[in-house]
């Protein structure tokens, strides 16, 4: 009998995924169509798969006629603060939780995850007078304080998982052959995390480059906007500049994407395999 | 000389008390094995002395300094772990020196003593390998390399052999032992496998519940248990336990004895003869194991466990045929109320 390449089993797998990659992707195929459609084109070809004429004129005017550039370096400096403390405190943190037994350890993470448990909206009054005491409003250092306030919890969650996976014998092994409990992690709990690490970045600096919520109440002053509260300048009292804001986007996107590609090659190595069983 | 002095061990997890009182003396250069059942506690002992878990009370001596307070970089061990604990991000040459680079020997020296410790263990091509490309045993033999490498006053094992299946525990037991001949280093090696602790050890300590049970050479463990507990623990397949009131039971009046309780007798050391009045047991064949070499006989003798009989060769009496049992005198272990041995009965 004659082997199929592709048994129905396998058949429909790829089918599933295929259809899913299509339903996630849709949106951004669909941002990039409206960001090259003219905008004559854009509510008579509206529901078009792809417009008959294509420009790049909306680029052109998003990068040299608008505050594109400053929304998008004020974002980089807060998505890459905020992913940087929050990977260094939620590291350490994650350490400590995976290794250590301390008093209070049981507390400490129930009041991580109530900070987790309250919907923004209701904090976010609080947190405006807290900004406005320490006079911080408007400014992206108080915005990097409470991204990484907010996201530590979670990040911390991420990174103890990382930690919890890397066996204990590994730490003891080198603190026999001649580590401080220090040099063992830096030489070889760290270099095992670096996946851990990546995944934290990405995702930290991913749920900061689309923070609204926060961005939108602490900020005010057109210099320091982050890109999501940029974006809202292309809404006019009269008109949306579809085609503006769909180019801005695309180009919001790059970062995270380039982000993701940088740090893949940690995420899918599975360094950890093989240090353990026979 | 003494190598390891232990005085009064104590060990506690918060309320739960896992080590009590353990008084132990290892001498330089002798094969231990701690051995018992699992839970017993010798994991916890080994860490001990390896420095990875804080001792409660008592002290733990190297020679002749307290070591209580000193971190594992600074006691001169080496310990080989059940998961073999390799880093999984370096090869086998750096895993092997990683001792030396944290010391900072010379390049060279690096060089030469991991090429000896490989050559030692036939790991010579494998050096650029890293641990996930290796085979259990390898990986087995990578963690010994990296023990041998350091050239230190104790080795430390904890089941090193325990992921391996049956064919390469065999043999890496053996090299475990020429190991120990050739170093002559020390050794304190944990498993709850009997057969490893009679084959390895110049001396056993056999735990149970967090106590020293008994200390001996395997031998005289074997012939002198001093509790119920190690003889039923050594010995494959255990020795036989009989009630003092056991109907099925008669014995001469010299072999018995007023205050014993019950009576313990090796499979090995029982004699198959026909069902009459000379015979010490009578019981029929429940199940018959032949393995060739040696035939176990499963014998039901009106109690709730078999009485266990292993004769050597093949033995072709049949399921059901009801047999006698003789045993030697000396053979003959007996056991007050208390579990512990009646010790004038033994011939030493
Ligand atoms: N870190 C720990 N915290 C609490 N209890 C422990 C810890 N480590 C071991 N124990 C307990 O100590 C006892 C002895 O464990 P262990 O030394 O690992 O036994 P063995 O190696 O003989 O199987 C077990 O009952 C175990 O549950
Ligand atoms: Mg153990």
């Amino acid at each position: 009998m004659q082997k199929t390449a592709f048994p129905l089993g396998a058949t429909l797998r790829y089918l599933a995924i295929a259809l899913y990659v299509l339903f996630a992707l849709f949106p951004i195929y669909w941002l990039i169509k409206i960001a090259v459609t003219p905008d004559r084109l854009i509510y008579t070809e509206g529901t078009q798969i792809w417009p008959s004429t294509f420009t790049l004129d909306n680029f052109v005017s998003v990068l040299f006629l608008t505050d594109f550039l400053v929304y998008f370096k004020n974002s980089m400096i807060v998505s890459l603060g905020t992913a940087f403390f929050t990977t260094l405190v939620a590291t350490a943190a994650g350490y400590a939780f995976s290794r250590f037994h301390f008093r209070g350890k049981a507390i400490i993470i129930a009041l991580m995850l109530i900070t987790q448990m309250f919907p923004l909206l209701m904090i976010i009054a609080p947190i405006y007078k807290i900004m406005a005491g320490l006079r911080l409003l408007d400014s992206l250092t108080g915005l990097i304080i409470v991204y990484t306030a907010f996201n530590v919890p979670f990040a911390t969650f991420l990174m103890q998982g990382f930690f919890d996976g890397i066996p204990k014998d590994l730490e003891e092994a080198a603190m026999i052959d001649g580590c401080t409990r220090f040099t063992a992690l830096r030489k070889v709990i760290f270099p095992l995390t670096l996946p851990g690490l990546a995944a934290t970045l990405g995702f930290i600096f991913t749920a900061a480059w689309s923070e609204l919520l926060f961005a939108l109440m602490l900020i005010n002053s057109d210099d320091k906007m982050t890109f999501p509260v940029g974006l809202k300048t292309f809404v006019s009292k009269f008109a949306v500049d579809w085609g503006q804001m769909m180019a801005a986007g695309t180009l919001a996107l790059i970062p995270s994407c380039l982000f993701f590609i940088l740090i893949q090659r940690f995420l899918v190595k599975g360094l950890t395999a093989g240090a353990v069983k026979g | 000389m003494t190598a390891i002095t232990l005085n009064s061990i104590n060990k506690r997890f918060g309320p739960v008390h896992v080590l009590k009182d353990i008084s132990l003396e290892f001498n330089k250069g002798e094969f231990v094995v701690l051995v018992g059942p699992s839970g017993c506690g010798k994991s916890t002992l080994l860490r001990m002395i390896a420095g990875l878990e804080p001792v409660s009370a008592g002290d733990m001596i190297f020679g002749d300094t307290r070591v209580n307070d000193l971190e594992p970089r600074d006691r001169d061990i080496a310990m080989v772990f059940q998961s073999y604990a390799l880093y999984p991000h370096m090869d086998v040459e750096r895993n092997l020196g990683f001792s030396l680079e944290l010391r900072k020997r010379a390049a060279a020296e690096k060089k030469e003593r991991t090429s000896h410790a490989a050559g030692i263990l036939g790991l010579d091509k494998l050096l650029d390998r890293f641990p996930r490309a290796l085979s259990g045993g390898q990986r087995q033999r990578v963690a010994m390399g990296r023990a041998i490498v350091r050239d230190p006053q104790i080795f430390l094992f904890d089941e090193p052999l325990s992921n391996l299946d049956a064919a390469l525990r065999i043999e890496m037991r053996i090299e475990i032992a020429k190991l120990h001949r050739r170093l002559g280093t020390t050794m304190v090696y944990v498993t709850h496998d009997q057969v490893e602790a009679m084959t390895l050890a110049d001396r056993i300590v056999v735990m149970n519940a967090g106590q020293v049970e008994q200390v001996g050479t395997p031998l005289d463990l074997y012939s002198n248990p001093a509790n119920l507990f190690v003889a039923g623990f050594l010995g494959s397949p255990k020795m036989n336990f009989v009630a003092y009131d056991d109907p099925a039971l008669n014995l001469p009046s010299a072999l018995t004895n007023p205050s014993a309780q019950t009576y313990g007798i090796r499979p090995e050391h029982i004699k198959v003869t026909a069902p009459d009045k000379n015979a010490h047991l009578v019981g029929t064949i429940d199940v018959v194991e032949r393995l060739g070499s040696d035939t176990i006989f499963y014998i039901n003798h009106g109690a709730d466990k078999p009485f266990v009989v292993r004769v050597p060769g093949i033995d072709r009496t049949a399921i059901g045929e009801k047999i006698g049992c003789q045993f030697q005198p000396e053979d003959l272990h007996l056991f007050d109320q208390d579990g512990q041995a009646i010790s004038e009965h033994k011939n030493g």
